[in-house]
């Protein structure tokens, strides 16, 4: 069990039990909910009461089932941005690692571009272009992630693409496609996974940034991240509209980041920081 | 001449020139980089069918009253034109009219939109940027000198923890336990157009605070990374088995040398500090430039968009240049070697 490795050290052990924890919430509540998500069933803005745990939201809807409805778009979305950025970037990264020629310049010359400009403002251009919707906020992360990811397997091929074993299948006469399966991509693998938890802790930040910020997903959607935006008025009447929510998306990014904190530990590399 | 002489001559030439350069060919890269993202913010706002015009005249525009108003607005005219158009006006600080004039019946340049708004998060990020350096540095030097220990395991669990969260949860959780549990400050942050930020300093005092959160944890665990790595070294070893004081071991062996990642750390931060800026002003309905681009996002007011976009990325390529040369100045190794 090398792979669960991670899981030995204390931080490891208790932030995949958070992690867990969440995500099970998020996936699992639909279905424990109590009330419709996005009917109102009450008074709007009152405190906790027996049958409404957490009160009601800024339209009387039960905060309690709002909350339990709200994480799988932000684990999905942020999900299926970091996969869609790691399948670009790695591309990328494996073949100007591969091929240090033209493409290798040409390819990192553009991430250093594509790293100088703020990720935010970059989603909010795309935005204004090809108006909110959640295919453009999914590729839109994945386009900002993606130049990070390719460096980072750029740096690792590079170092292996100049092996023995590399050179020998060069020599065997394979196609660049298999030597960068079968050959690179095994070698890359650690570098990869030591950088995982980062990204998906950024895409879990940018999908809820731009969501807050009422550029992604619409009302009525549950949200986490929306949540907070639309109720921010009506905090002091029910604080916990905003805690329950902030409190979940806090615990999420923590959890995910020790993840990947003791995964990249277990596997011998400092985890950098976020950018 | 000597042997000495010429050698010094020599080592000596290549100094002041070598900088200079540096400096030249680096703002040149900063420029050819903001005319791709120029290219890009061009692009990427203007690849819809649908126009501004079309925006501020609403569905049941006459087919007449749009073509006026894009005449008025200079949409009639090719891509390529109105890019360079564009571009000729950021050169000349000539930004052109908001959409949002338009829709209320008059030209109202960007500029005048936008300079209150950027005087107002300037003045934010400033007052987050000289509190955030001074901190990081005295919290990853402390929490480096004291590695292993509690004060190290405090510090780098709750800068590891804050470091992962969004800006608007750090500020969301802020404004409970100030607001809604203290009473000691106001959710939000009303700055009336014209009047100085700085005249109720009472408001200001949870958007910086959150911007602190955001940023500081990150150059936090950077310095520390970097003071754990140098006093490790050998010249430090060698300072304290001549004696030296650890206070002058920490301070002029280790923390000098520490400083080049740092500043870079720091740099990085800087420029988060410009990006994170907008959510920040979202959430406290700060009048800053954040808040202007994102409102004009939300009524798709392209232009705007384009020229607050442009201008953030310019601030954000200028702090890398700064820091850059910062580094080169601080490390004299960096220095001889250009």
């Amino acid at each position: 069990m090398s792979r669960l490795r991670f899981a030995r050290t204390p931080s490891g052990a208790v932030g995949l039990a958070l992690l867990i924890a969440v995500i099970a919430l998020a996936l699992l509540g639909p279905f424990v909910a109590p009330n419709p998500p996005d009917e109102p069933i009450g008074v709007p803005l009152t405190g906790p009461s027996a049958g409404l745990p957490l009160g009601t939201d800024f339209l009387g809807r039960d905060v309690l089932s709002r909350v339990l409805f709200g994480g799988r778009s932000v684990l999905v979305l942020a999900g299926a941005a970091t996969v869609l950025a790691y399948l670009l970037g790695a591309a990328v990264g494996l073949f100007a690692g591969h091929n240090r020629r033209f493409t290798d310049a040409f390819l990192m010359r553009g991430a250093d571009i594509a790293l100088s400009f703020p990720p935010l403002i970059f989603l909010l251009v795309l935005t204004t272009g090809l108006g909110t919707s959640v295919s453009v906020l999914v590729v839109g992360v994945a386009l900002v992630q993606a130049p990070l990811v390719a460096r980072i397997v750029r740096t690792a091929t590079a170092e292996q693409a100049v092996r023995g074993f590399v050179e020998a299948a060069v020599a065997r006469g394979e196609r660049t496609t298999a030597i960068v399966r079968r050959e690179l991509l095994p070698n890359v693998a650690p570098a990869i996974m030591a950088d995982v938890g980062l990204r998906f802790t950024y895409s879990i930040i940018l999908v809820a940034s731009v969501n807050f910020l009422g550029l992604g997903l619409q009302p009525p959607s549950s949200d986490w991240a929306l949540m907070i935006s639309e109720n921010r008025s009506g905090l002091d009447l029910n604080p916990l509209v905003i805690l329950a929510p902030a409190a979940l998306i806090a615990l999420l990014t923590i959890a995910v980041n020790t993840v990947g904190d003791a995964i990249a530990r277990s596997l011998g590399r400092s985890s950098v920081e976020a950018p | 001449m000597s042997a000495g002489a010429a050698a010094a001559e020599t080592t000596r030439r290549p100094r002041s020139f070598p900088l200079l350069r540096f400096v030249i060919l680096r703002i040149l890269a900063g420029l050819v980089t903001l005319l791709v993202v120029s290219v890009f913010v061009f692009v990427g706002t203007e690849v819809l069918p649908g126009d501004a015009a079309g925006a501020v005249l609403g569905k049941n525009a006459t087919p007449e009253q749009l073509a006026e108003l894009r005449g008025q607005m200079g949409l009639d005219r090719p891509a390529a034109a109105r890019y360079l158009d564009w571009l000729g006006g950021l050169v000349t600080g000539d930004l052109g009219n908001s959409a949002s004039g338009y829709a209320e019946g008059s030209a109202r340049p960007i500029w005048n939109e936008i300079e209150g708004p950027l005087v107002n998060s300037l003045t934010l990020a400033l007052l987050a940027a000289v509190l955030m350096v001074p901190l990081s540095l005295v919290l990853g030097v402390l929490a480096a000198i004291r590695a292993g220990r509690s004060a190290d395991h405090a510090i780098s669990f709750t800068s590891l923890s804050v470091v992962s969260l969004p800006e608007f949860v750090i500020g969301s959780l802020l404004i409970l336990v100030f607001f809604s549990w203290l009473g000691w400050f106001l959710p939000i942050s009303l700055v009336p157009p014209g009047e100085s930020p700085l005249a109720n300093p009472s408001q200001l005092v949870l958007p910086v605070l959150t911007l602190l959160g955001a940023s500081l944890a990150g150059s936090i665990r950077m310095v520390r990374a970097g003071m754990v790595q140098a006093l490790d070294a050998e010249y430090v070893h060698m300072a304290r088995l001549n004696g030296y004081r650890e206070r002058l071991v920490v301070v002029r062996y280790a923390l000098r040398n520490a400083l080049a990642p740092a500043v870079q750390v720091i740099a990085q931060n800087l420029q988060y500090l410009v990006g994170g800026i907008i959510v920040i002003e979202y959430l406290f309905s700060y009048p800053g430039i954040g808040k202007e681009l994102v409102d004009s996002v939300a009524i798709r007011d392209v232009r705007e968009v384009q020229s607050i976009a442009i201008l953030i990325a310019a601030l954000y390529i200028a702090i890398n240049i700064v820091a850059d040369l910062i580094v080169v100045l601080l490390v004299p190794k960096l220095r001889t070697s250009l």
